[in-house]
């Protein structure tokens, strides 16, 4: 029973067996979810002690630390896949985030909600406030999502550093999935499988980050 | 007895080797021999051999871990709250085992021990011992006198610490689970110049003698300094202002002297340092200290990457926000050389507003860790004859 549908979805794209990396692992659900159901060889990296503690008592072995940190001494390719479930918004550095994804492993899954959906859209403009939705539930003082993109976004960044999109899954708030046509407008969570280019991590584009 | 989860009335025991003329060779060139050992073991090993527990201590500690000597003893083994029936380290699981480290004063051979072929103590006449050596007696203690073939965990914090990244560097083989506290692959060069200050307190206080002062007034001043210093390292700003503030030692006012303690910090360490010196040796002081100086896995092995080349064990390596002697970032190296190497890790960095001292403190999460890390190695040890979901 996985807390959330959009793990389905990660699931999926997690060969069985695999040597997976769950970046931001929080509690270890996701990672105990794909052990059981895709006997995964699975490692965390999370910021959050008791967190850190809660994987530990479920035997997933975890880094407690800043993922950046946590991926450095991994040699190129020792991973699968690596997981950025619901974390990217959180992460001073995606760009960098990325990039060490995909030096570690040859594919990385990143899920991330939507502030395109029409409900954020409406929300800043009839009531010109940050908007507050289930999938963004949080006020603007104690928000932990210091990077805020649209599905667009990420589509744009992607295609700037040449990055494969091997793969991409929109949910409506109800974790229906629906296609890509509209998506920007409709979902709220947005699950990518980026491949890496033979021999290359990101490239970069003219659009680089200051 | 379960009542209160002590292991109860407990006894050390000792184990003589290396006898001449098979002395055992250490790093340092000497040979040593015979050597005495002092350990103590709690709990039942399984006819399995799958449940023993090797604890390592640290700088002043001995092979007394859990419960007491006597039902009238004034205090418990110097991790009790750990180790006993239900506690984290639980004997009603574990067969747990502990020895005193050679060089140490508390049963096992050191420079207070008499050297068979003088008849005298062996004063700084003692060969120089390293971590390694210490790791090749325990490893002798363990499996030639003990019969285990297996430690299902090997754990220890600072200096019991350095004893486990040892034992899984030099014996990957018989090491499932290591669990180093708050340690370093290597001291900074402040620890190494706290230790440094230690050694010049007992240098020179005249009593010391150049090492000869077995049989007359041994340096207990200087002892005594040591561990003052060695005391202040342990604590922390934060914990000395929980525990001391500027409160003052039986006193509404400063003295305006040199005479009694004004404040109770002092009162303290002067303290610490007089009960000290009636339960160690100053000589063992030195070479324990100079030990821990010496110990370094990077340069053993030219990396500390090389250095974990391989170890095989399951890690679970702590470290305390508030420990400013062992910083954090020492043991995320250990870390990092281990996930270089593909070894399965785990890192917790444990909030405590104590210093290096945490890991000898109540801490639940401290408990947590090492409670459930045993367990799922146990549980893993357990499965493995049957359909293991272990990977590797």
């Amino acid at each position: 029973m996985p807390a959330r549908i959009d793990y389905e979805y990660i699931a999926a794209h997690v060969p069985e067996g695999a040597k997976v990396l769950d970046l931001g692992c929080g509690d270890g659900t996701l990672l105990e979810f794909l052990i059981q159901r895709k006997h995964v060889d699975g490692r965390g990296v999370d910021i959050d002690e008791a967190a850190v503690r809660q994987c530990v008592s479920k035997g997933i072995p975890v880094y407690h630390g800043d993922m950046l940190e946590g991926m450095a001494m991994f040699a190129d390719g020792t991973f699968d896949c690596t997981i950025l479930s619901q974390t990217l918004q959180q992460t001073l550095q995606p760009e960098r985030v990325l990039e060490q994804m995909l030096r570690v492993s040859r594919k990385a899954i990143v899920s991330f909600p939507n502030w395109g959906h029409w409900r954020v859209r409406l929300q800043l403009l009839l009531k010109g406030r940050v908007p507050v939705t289930p999938w963004l539930p949080y006020q603007w003082y104690e928000t932990p999502n210091v990077r805020q993109l649209t599905i667009k976004d990420f589509l744009r960044f992607s295609a700037d550093r040449n990055l494969h999109i091997a793969d991409c899954t929109y949910f409506l708030p109800s974790y229906k999935k629906i296609p890509a046509l509209g998506a920007n407008l409709l979902a709220s969570t947005a699950v990518f499988v980026i491949e890496k280019h033979h021999g290359r991590g990101i490239t970069r584009g003219s659009a680089r980050q200051a | 007895m379960n009542e209160d989860r002590s292991v109860g009335t407990v006894e050390t025991r000792y184990w003589r080797f290396a006898e001449p003329p098979d002395r055992l060779q250490l790093r340092c060139g000497a040979r040593l021999g015979p050597i005495d050992v002092a350990y103590e073991t709690y709990g039942e090993l399984t006819t399995r051999r799958d449940n023993a527990v090797l604890l390592c201590h640290a700088l002043s500690g001995d092979a007394h871990v859990a419960g007491r000597h006597s039902p009238d003893d004034r205090k418990p083994g110097w991790w009790d709250i750990m180790v006993g029936p239900g506690k984290p380290i639980d004997t009603s699981r574990y067969f747990v085992v502990c020895s005193n480290f050679i060089g140490g004063c508390s049963g096992s051979t050191g420079p207070s021990s008499v050297n068979p072929e003088t008849g005298r103590p062996y004063g700084l006449s003692f060969p120089m011992v390293t971590v390694q050596d210490m790791i090749r007696v325990q490893h002798a203690l363990v499996t030639q006198h003990l019969g285990l073939d297996r430690l299902l965990c090997v754990i220890g914090g600072s200096l019991g610490g350095m004893q486990v990244l040892q034992w899984a560097a030099s014996y990957p083989e018989v090491v499932l689970g290591a669990l180093p506290i708050a340690s370093t692959s290597r001291l900074n060069a402040q620890a190494i110049a706290f230790n440094e200050v230690g050694r010049q307190a007992i240098y020179s206080d005249p009593n010391w003698q150049g090492g000869n002062y077995y049989g007359k007034q041994p340096p207990h001043r200087g002892l005594a300094v040591a561990r003052m210093i060695g005391h202040i390292t342990y604590l922390s700003d934060r914990s000395m202002h929980d525990k001391f503030g500027r409160s003052l030692q039986d006193k509404t006012a400063v003295g305006y002297d040199f005479g009694p303690p004004d404040f109770q910090v002092e009162s303290y360490l002067r303290h610490q340092g007089n009960a000290f010196v009636r339960r160690f040796d100053a000589n063992s002081y030195l070479y324990i200290t100079k030990a821990m100086d010496y110990f370094d896995l990077e340069s053993d092995h030219g990396s500390l990457i090389e250095a974990f080349k391989h170890a095989r064990s399951q890690f679970l390596v702590i470290s305390f926000t508030g420990d400013w002697l062992f910083p954090t970032y020492q043991s995320r190296e250990i870390v990092q050389a281990l996930q270089a190497n593909g070894v399965k890790v785990s890192f917790c960095e444990v909030q405590s507003a104590y210093g290096h001292d945490a890991f000898l403190l109540k801490n639940e999460a401290l408990d947590a860790l090492i409670r459930s890390f045993l367990d799922n190695l146990y549980a893993e040890v357990r499965g493995a004859s049957g359909n293991s979901t272990a990977n590797r």
